[in-house]
């Protein structure tokens, strides 16, 4: 299977860098942000924001968590059983703070729509964003991310692979397959 | 996995993935919204041919923590005491449009037979048969114990090297049986003690050490001690002189509560006999467990009951004049 690399290490840095910056700048600075992280990458780019707002704006820590998805999702009994896994909200809990759901692909939206579901049994959110890396079409909700690291138009039989150094050892977005299927 | 019948089954890495779901399951309960939509439209049928209000309450808790719909079905006052075969009871959760069933019978193997019969598409549950298994309280002892020994620490572990006796009336107890076979999967040993008129006539197929000396095994100090319930309704027999003299032998008294280490963990299935096999310091004291393990019952069910009903179904097929009702809500579900 052919595989084309779509983002390198330094792409996904300065795509970061600048999603860092848009958040910042639509709130207006770090006050009540919580990064919440989509396991399992989605997670990651979530302290690597986290740790570029802090170094940008140095107003203190960005309290950054982790929402599992997985019993909130419409779909549990169209595949495999999943596994769930853990959810951590920062100690201040989300109550009246600017909640930016990080994950690292926007495709379908339903895995968005379940973190709707999701954070609503966690409190009551002042603003809801959302942060991918990559946004690759084909949505089946009306869902929209505020902040892209890149729009990248897909098939819907290609499959987009995010990798990250913490999870993978390296840093690369490739895609692969399409064509040749 | 599609029906939960006995740990004796269950692989070390399956054990584990039911124990790490129950720790997710357990975050949820200290939450204000103490409940997931996952199962909603889901029908769990609760079927008890033996009374038992703890499992029952235990396992409705956790099928509605998932946004499941829980019907309870008990042998007294229903079809089942004027004599309704397991067969027809099965055809009768069929056609309720029953997803799981999570059941309890006098009669060893009856969850198997409802299991295999092909009467019934439902996930089943064991909630304890017989003499034989009750899976999720074995599930639950070994959650509990990993939460003591492992701490926040524990997810994606075993219990390996951890040291455990079990006291008690072994030969009827499913909670034994189930411990047994779970705990040493999750590499743990466990040594079982017992009056030798309550121990099976044969465990060399068990990978169990036993003895009939609760002193001696106290002195190897082990890591869990399990007291197990004297339970009354089973002693038709003359297991043991008299209740005052299983208690001196076999009890878990004061003194003997005294010269443990203090970082044994003291665990009971409930409900205990308070003076008979457990004094009240001991299930009193902060290393007893027995709060903890109700507690710990409800994540492991809703992670049992999580792991069984959600995820494609396994095509199943239906004997009989269930098919229809099978075959109506395919159609429906197909509809959605």
């Amino acid at each position: 299977m052919i595989e084309r690399a779509v983002l390198t290490r330094a792409d996904i840095s300065r795509a970061l860098v600048r999603i860092s910056h848009e958040i910042l700048e639509a709130n207006r600075g770090s006050a009540d942000l919580v990064l919440l992280g989509i396991p399992t990458r989605g997670v990651t780019l979530a302290h690597r924001i986290a740790a570029e707002i802090e170094r940008i704006e140095p107003d203190g820590p960005v309290p950054v968590g982790t929402l599992d998805v997985t019993m909130y999702r419409d779909d549990l009994t169209l595949t495999r059983t999943r596994t769930p896994g853990p959810t951590h909200l920062p100690l201040r809990g989300i109550d009246g703070a600017v909640v930016v759901l990080v994950d690292d692909v926007l495709y379908s939206g339903r895995t968005i729509r379940a973190a709707f579901d999701a954070l609503s049994d966690l409190g009551r959110a002042r603003a809801v964003r959302l942060a991918v890396l990559v946004d690759r079409g084909h949505r089946e909700f009306p869902i929209r991310a505020d902040f892209i690291g890149k729009n990248l138009p897909s098939s819907a039989r290609e499959r987009v692979n995010v990798r990250l150094c913490e999870v993978d050892g390296d840093d690369a977005v490739t895609i692969a397959g399409g064509e040749a299927a | 996995m599609r029906h939960l019948l006995r740990t004796r089954d269950l692989t070390r890495d399956e054990a584990i993935h039911i124990l790490d779901i129950a720790l997710d399951m357990a975050a949820v309960q200290n939450r204000e919204v103490k409940k997931l939509p996952t199962l909603r439209g889901k029908t769990v049928v609760n079927l008890f041919f033996e009374d038992s209000t703890r499992t029952r309450i235990s396992f409705e808790a956790a099928a509605k923590r998932l946004s499941a719909d829980v019907i309870n079905f008990s042998a007294r006052g229903s079809s089942i005491s004027k004599g309704e075969s397991l067969k027809d009871t099965a055809q009768t959760l069929q056609a309720l449009g029953a997803d799981g069933v999570v059941i309890r019978h006098p009669v060893s193997g009856a969850p198997q037979v409802l299991a295999v019969s092909g009467w019934i598409t439902a996930g089943v549950i064991n909630a304890g048969d017989g003499t034989h298994e009750h899976p999720t309280q074995g599930l639950l002892d070994a959650f509990t114990i990993r939460q003591r020994v492992h701490g926040a620490g524990a997810r994606g572990r075993g219990l390996d090297g951890v040291r455990v006796i079990i006291v008690g009336d072994i030969l009827h107890s499913r909670v034994a049986r189930s411990n047994v076979w779970l705990l040493t999967t999750l590499g743990a040993h466990v040594h079982l003690v017992a009056p030798p008129t309550l121990l099976p006539v044969d465990t060399s197929g068990w990978p169990v050490t036993t003895g009939f000396d609760l002193d001696g095994a106290l002195a190897g100090h082990p890591d869990v001690v399990m007291m197990l319930r004297i339970q009354e309704e089973r002693m038709h027999g003359s297991f043991f002189p008299s209740s005052r003299e299983y208690t001196r032998t076999w009890g878990l008294d004061g003194p003997r509560f005294r010269a443990l280490q203090p970082d044994t963990i003291v665990m009971h299935p409930g409900p205990m006999n308070r003076g008979l096999e457990i004094a009240p310091i001991a299930a009193d004291s902060p290393q007893s467990t027995v709060r903890e393990q109700v507690a710990n019952g409800v994540s492991v069910r809703m992670s049992a009951l999580y792991v069984l009903l959600s995820g494609e179904r396994e095509t199943a097929t239906v004997s009989g004049d269930g098919a229809t009702e099978h075959h109506a809500i395919q159609q429906r579900s197909a509809a959605q």
